[in-house]
């Protein structure tokens, strides 16, 4: 019965970091992912910069690297996508170990993967320090689409009421003897998940009449105020703050040349 | 009612037909004085829960008045009406909906405007009244049915309701979670309507009973007196559990 119920990537710990209010740290790596998608892509030691940056955060917040590496797992379709980039690019082409590519490509491929990554590692540091629930509080309290919050709300609530509901279904059908084993099972499958799909539906429904049993007008109310002092905005302020001053100074640098 | 209290809840002539024609009510007629605990009998199919449904305006009488202490439920009146009906539905999982304990207890109040001192007194009251108040900041998926079913309950009584209505409050409970639950509801002050088939928990619980049977009331006296009569009881599809037989007091 227990099973989905951590969310593995947050790491319970009570480092300053994960203490630092929610949406102040979400605000810094929107910020921060701006800056890094800004920074044009020859700046090479810019991007360590900005690397480092994110080590010294993963350091403070007591993530280790083998952590966020073992959940890169979804920048895998950008990876896919930059390394066919060379292969596929047009122009000018460059011979590596005797293959050739095309540098449009390679520069393409390069600026993709170096501020994926960054982006992905910042969201990932964020993700292991704050509570998937502290996050949705974030987004409320800095005027996010109130409807898009409480869907991701609902999701995190009713992942495991579904995800065990799915469970079920499962059992029910093989222990009447059908094991899903190759194309010709898909019909049953589909028909298992059109099934799931009214379940949830009329899920939905009955939560919605429970909350209107207890005053729901549309909005949801703001329950816990998440509230950051001047210090703390500060102190979040520091990640796109230095990542844009390492930035300007590098472009001014190069711009004198 | 004798005395000239207004009874906490006024049924009168109340008809009902789904959208599709199924007519589900046919005038039910009942009132429940303020502090009476009640329970509301009948087969499957009798029209409990479209009952229950009309109490706090879910469903709107298609003919026919509910009065809420005194106060009638009309669309103007809503807000009002659904802070005086707490209701209870069967499956907790669709009564909780929130990430934690503390923010679905707070739901209703907050709803209501209440804020501060008064919400953080709220949420702590309703959740020790149902023995729960170590749960506070836990998810409430983390938690047993019987604890999430007496979490419910806390999340309508954060709102002080005039009245609690419940839908088959002991279903799926195991028996030391349905005395648990039998505990709580005893100790609460609070005006109750209880809906359920499980008739021992009916005359646990309730001195008093309502069997509707095909859309109106057909019984309505004391819990033993009902429950004792073998005949009424077969007529309504009605059955104590094996070995069980009522002895009737006085
Ligand atoms: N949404 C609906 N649309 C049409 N008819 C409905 C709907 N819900 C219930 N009914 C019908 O209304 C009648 C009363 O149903 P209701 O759910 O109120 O019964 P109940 O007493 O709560 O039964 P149970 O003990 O099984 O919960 C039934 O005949 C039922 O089929
Ligand atoms: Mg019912």
């Amino acid at each position: 019965m227990g099973a989905g119920h951590h969310h593995q990537i947050y790491r319970r710990d009570d480092t300053f970091v994960h203490r630092l209010p929610p949406h102040c740290k979400l605000l810094a790596v929107v910020a921060f992912a701006v800056v890094v998608v800004a920074t044009p892509r020859e700046l090479f030691a810019v991007f360590g910069v900005y690397a480092l940056l994110l080590a010294v955060v993963a350091a403070a917040a007591r993530v280790p690297p083998g952590f966020v590496l073992r959940r890169m797992v979804i920048e895998v379709p950008f990876v896919v996508f930059a390394v066919a980039l060379p292969f596929i690019g047009l122009g000018e082409r460059v011979s590596v170990a005797g293959m050739s590519l095309s540098v449009a490509g390679l520069w393409a491929a390069w600026n993709i993967l170096a501020k994926a990554t960054l982006g992905v590692v910042a969201s990932m540091l964020l993700a292991a320090t704050t509570e998937p629930r502290m996050i949705l509080l974030g987004a409320q309290r800095l005027r996010l689409p109130s409807l898009l919050v409480q869907i991701a709300m609902f999701m995190l609530r009713y992942l495991d009421v579904i995800l065990g509901e799915m469970r079920r279904m499962r059992v029910a059908r093989e222990s009447r003897g059908f094991a899903a084993r190759d194309v010709r099972h898909i019909p049953v499958i589909a028909r298992s998940a059109g099934a799931l799909f009214i379940r949830s539906y009329e899920r939905g429904e009955r939560v919605h009449l429970a909350m209107l049993s207890r005053g729901y007008t549309g909005s949801m109310p703001v329950i816990q105020d998440v509230r950051a002092s001047a210090r703390q905005w500060a102190t979040v302020a520091l990640l796109p703050a230095v990542a844009l001053a390492v930035l300007g100074a590098a472009v001014l640098g190069t711009g004198a040349l | 009612m004798v005395s000239g209290e207004t009874p906490s809840l006024e049924v009168s002539r109340l008809a009902y037909a789904y959208p599709d024609g199924t007519q589900a009510l046919y005038g039910v007629d009942l009132s429940i004085a303020r502090g009476e605990r009640v329970a509301l009998l009948g087969p499957n199919g009798a029209g409990k829960t479209t009952l229950v449904m009309h109490l706090n305006g879910i469903l709107t009488a298609g003919h026919g008045t509910v009065t809420v202490a005194g106060l009638p439920v009309r669309g103007d009146t809503m807000k009002e009406i659904r802070r005086r009906v707490g209701l209870v539905f069967q499956d907790p999982d669709d009564q909780l909906f929130m990430p934690t304990v503390r923010e679905d207890v707070a739901f209703g109040p907050v709803n209501m405007g209440v804020r501060g001192e008064e919400l953080e007194r709220r949420i702590k009251d309703a959740l020790d009244r149902v023995g729960m108040l170590e749960a506070l900041d836990r998810p409430p998926h983390h938690l047993s049915y019987g604890q999430r079913r007496r979490v419910a309950v806390a999340t309508v009584l954060a709102m002080e309701p005039e009245i609690l209505v419940l839908d088959e409050p002991s279903s799926n409970l195991d028996p030391a979670a349905r005395r648990e639950l039998a505990e709580v509801l005893r100790s609460l002050d609070v005006t109750v309507l209880m809906v359920t088939h499980d008739l021992p928990y009916a005359l646990e619980l309730c001195p008093r009973s309502l069997i509707l049977s095909d859309g109106v009331i057909a019984a309505d006296g004391p819990t033993g007196e009902l429950l004792a009569d073998a005949e009424l009881l077969a007529a309504h599809r009605l059955e104590l559990p094996y070995g069980f037989a009522i002895t009737e007091r006085g």
